[in-house]
């Protein structure tokens, strides 16, 4: 059961002869942030991956397996990016602990694999030199090889292997070059690594001048600068070219997600109506069936079809964050992050919150002031992830016709879209704002942050991430999004009537709906939306789902008929009060939990959601009166 | 066009730098080299700036600027670190040392 074909693993394991004992090494890979470490790990395990949490701390992690011929398997450990091990951040404890195997529920690593960027040699060997005091078995891997002899560089590998006492390779991740002899190392009798004149591996300064005397004796020469860094900086940092390019690109990325998904997305709606219907043929006239359509197909269909968007958004934040446009963006943005209290630094968490708040609050441990990373936090949910776009899409298509704006560039759509998500950045700063001159004021931490040169992303990476996010998103829609719908199903079935099912308005659902209808109803509401509300409490785009299998029993199955029934039961100003209200309110199981673990209690994530849900009530509120008095 | 006027502050910076005496690194003009003399951070931040290559005796270059001015971005030790200008006035610099200095 080896990976795929052509991978190297497989290779190299014919070369494996006669070795007997088969057990399953763990291995770790470490190195400096954006020494190419992750595109090791994806081009040696493929889609052979998780990610996971180690238990008690938030540091995120990945595992994949490696499988040889002769049943050996290798368990490799892909940790954060780190410059030294001296524990001072969250992330070089984990790594330190996890090195020294004082971690629990991890074993000890039998072999690390040192990962630093060849261009950069001399001081990312700094962070050799306290690796290889952990006499734990080691590979020195100097990678971005190919952008090495581009640019000029050399380096003896073989010299450099004397000095720190442990293989070295030069190898391309990106490419694949230099893989074989990663395996090799892998598998072949693992050895301590003698290191020739450890300095004080405390001892900075010290581990520096030690790094660039093993470069000296391995002969390095370092690589012309990158020019295309330079010249790419002289545009992306240009004060008037660089803020214009930065418009640009979200321009295009929020194009990109109404335009370009459509014919994907028609392509999903038209399977799902199209098996609904067999479906519908092939099953007798039951409850099963009615469970079927109106239930699974009705629900998690509608939510199904946004699948292409969400995968649109990901792949644009993918390679914008692979090929170190990010950063830049971030370096833009500084400025204004200052004005509200908060640092550059927050940033880069607050855009990934794009895709969800999750991994992004995960992200804001990078921030070393606790004060700065509760306000980032708190936030978070602000910014419009992936689960609202379901239903702005919904509700823009349904209330907003198509007409172009910017010719080709933007649409009406598009800038509407555009617009909440500046409103969401609206409430996020205000608050945070707020929250940094009362309650969390704290000095100015200092902001400091690398920029990597760009590079172009990797295929393998980027498709890796696609299909990451393709796998949580179908998870999602297959466990909590069914069982609402299930339940919804159910509870807008029952009570029985006389052996039979009751009107929507007199079941379960309707009469739930029809308890907070007076509460909804100066909003623009009606009860379905109602109920809606209600189930997305648990996940935003459920209640694309729950309006999916409510006017699904009402006969119109498909979402294009939800567009019309939306039409039909909201006015103008209720659409842009759920607009509003679901762009403020704080309707998301796993952020909460996830605040609560990482602020340690539920101080922070009531305040958030009572907060959040006041905004959502009021913001509401005035934006149905505001377009009522403006329409009328 | 940047390109154009960083090569000709970095031409300018050496034929005539006034000062040769201790500035702060934010004082450095784009295209101005130094040596590090010291960083007045204390604890984490401090530790993170060495580790990112702020070390003392280390040549430090402002490379170029955020647009607006701030933050700025410095070449040093062979990859460019941005920092605030606030952050920057922390570290002290010697004006880029002629030989015999």
């Amino acid at each position: 059961m080896s990976g795929c074909d052509g991978c190297p693993a497989k290779s190299a394991s014919v070369r494996r002869t006669g070795e007997a004992a088969p057990h399953t090494r763990t291995v770790a890979i470490i190195g400096p942030p954006n020494s190419g470490k992750s595109t090791l790990f994806n081009a040696l395990t493929g889609l052979r991956q998780k990610v996971a949490n180690f238990p008690g701390v938030t540091v995120e992690h990945r595992i994949g397996r490696i499988s040889l011929s002769r049943g050996q398997e290798i368990d490799l450990v892909d940790l954060p990016g780190v410059y030294s091990l001296t524990p001072v951040s969250e992330d070089e404890q984990v790594t330190h602990d996890v090195l020294l195997g004082r971690m629990a529920g991890i074993e000890r690593p039998d072999a690390i694999l040192l990962v630093v960027d060849s261009t950069n040699l001399a001081r990312h060997l700094t962070l050799a030199a306290p690796i290889l005091s952990l006499r734990v078995p080691t590979m020195v891997l100097l990678n971005l090889g190919d952008e090495l002899r581009r640019r000029g560089g050399v380096v003896n590998t073989e010299a450099l292997a004397r000095q720190m006492g442990a293989p070295v390779a030069l190898i391309s991740a990106a490419r694949g070059e230099g893989l074989e002899a990663v395996l090799e190392f892998l598998t072949g009798t693992l050895a301590v690594p003698a290191p020739v004149d450890l300095p004080v591996v405390h001892d900075l300064p010290c581990c520096r001048e030690w790094a660039g005397r093993m470069g000296e004796r391995a002969s390095y020469r370092a690589p012309a600068p990158p020019v295309w860094t330079r010249r790419l900086d002289g545009i992306f940092l240009h004060p008037v070219r660089g803020p214009l390019t930065l418009g640009l690109v979200v321009m295009l990325v929020f194009q990109a997600i109404f335009s370009w998904a459509r014919p994907l997305m028609d392509l999903v709606q038209w399977s799902v109506h199209a098996s609904g219907e067999r479906l519908e043929s092939a099953l007798p006239e039951s409850v099963l069936r009615s469970l079927l359509l109106e239930g699974v197909w009705g629900g998690v269909g509608s939510v199904v079809v946004f699948l292409p968007q969400i995968l649109i958004l990901f792949l644009f934040v993918t390679l914008l964050e692979d090929s170190g446009y990010m950063s830049r963006a971030a370096l833009i943005a500084d400025r204004t992050m200052a004005k509200v209290g908060l640092q550059g630094k927050s940033f880069i968490p607050l855009l990934s919150a794009h895709a969800c708040a999750v991994p992004a609050i995960l992200a804001t441990r990078t921030i070393e002031n606790r004060r700065d990373r509760i306000a980032t936090i708190l936030i978070m949910p602000f910014m419009t992830c992936s689960a609202r776009l379901p239903v702005y899409t919904l509700i823009i298509a349904a209330f907003l016709p198509e007409r172009a704006l910017l010719g080709p560039l933007l649409g009406t759509r598009a800038a509407a879209l555009l617009g909440l998500y500046l409103l969401g950045y609206l409430a996020a700063f205000t608050t945070a704002r707020l929250l940094k001159s009362s309650v969390l004021k704290s000095e100015a931490t200092p902001f400091v942050m690398e920029l990597p040169p760009y590079r172009w992303p990797t295929l393998k990476t980027v498709a890796l991430t696609l299909w990451d996010r393709a796998a949580v998103f179908l998870r999602r829609a297959g466990t909590i999004i069914l069982l609402v719908a299930i339940v919804l199903w159910a509870l807008a079935h029952l009570p029985l009537q006389d052996g039979r099912m009751p009107p929507l308005e007199e079941s379960l659902a309707g009469t739930m709906g029809r308890t907070i209808e007076p509460l909804i109803q100066p909003l623009g509401f009606n009860w379905k939306i109602g109920v809606g509300l209600i189930s997305s409490l648990a996940a935003r785009e459920i209640i694309v789902s729950t309006l999916g299998t409510l006017y699904g029993i009402e006969g119109d199955p498909e979402s294009r008929g939800l567009q019309a029934a939306l039409q039909r039961d909201l006015n103008l100003g209720g659409a842009v009060a759920l607009l509003v209200f679901f762009a403020f309110a704080m309707q998301c199981m796993s952020t909460l939990a996830t605040v609560r673990r990482e602020t340690g209690g539920w101080r922070w994530p009531a305040f958030q959601f009572l907060y959040m849900s006041g905004l959502a009530y009021g913001g509401a509120l005035a934006a149905n009166h505001i377009v009522r008095l403006v329409v009328a | 066009m940047l390109q154009m006027a960083f090569n000709r502050n970095h031409k300018k910076s050496r034929r005539s730098s006034p000062c040769q005496g201790r500035r702060k690194l934010c004082e450095l003009r784009i295209g101005e080299q130094g040596i590090l003399e010291s960083i007045d951070l204390p604890g984490p931040a401090g530790r993170r700036l060495m580790e990112l290559g702020f070390l003392p005796g280390s040549l430090v270059t402002a490379a170029c600027q955020a647009p607006g001015g701030d933050p700025l971005v410095f070449g040093v030790d062979g990859s460019q670190v941005a920092l605030r200008r606030e952050t920057a006035a922390f570290l002290t610099i010697r004006g880029e040392a002629p030989a015999g200095d």
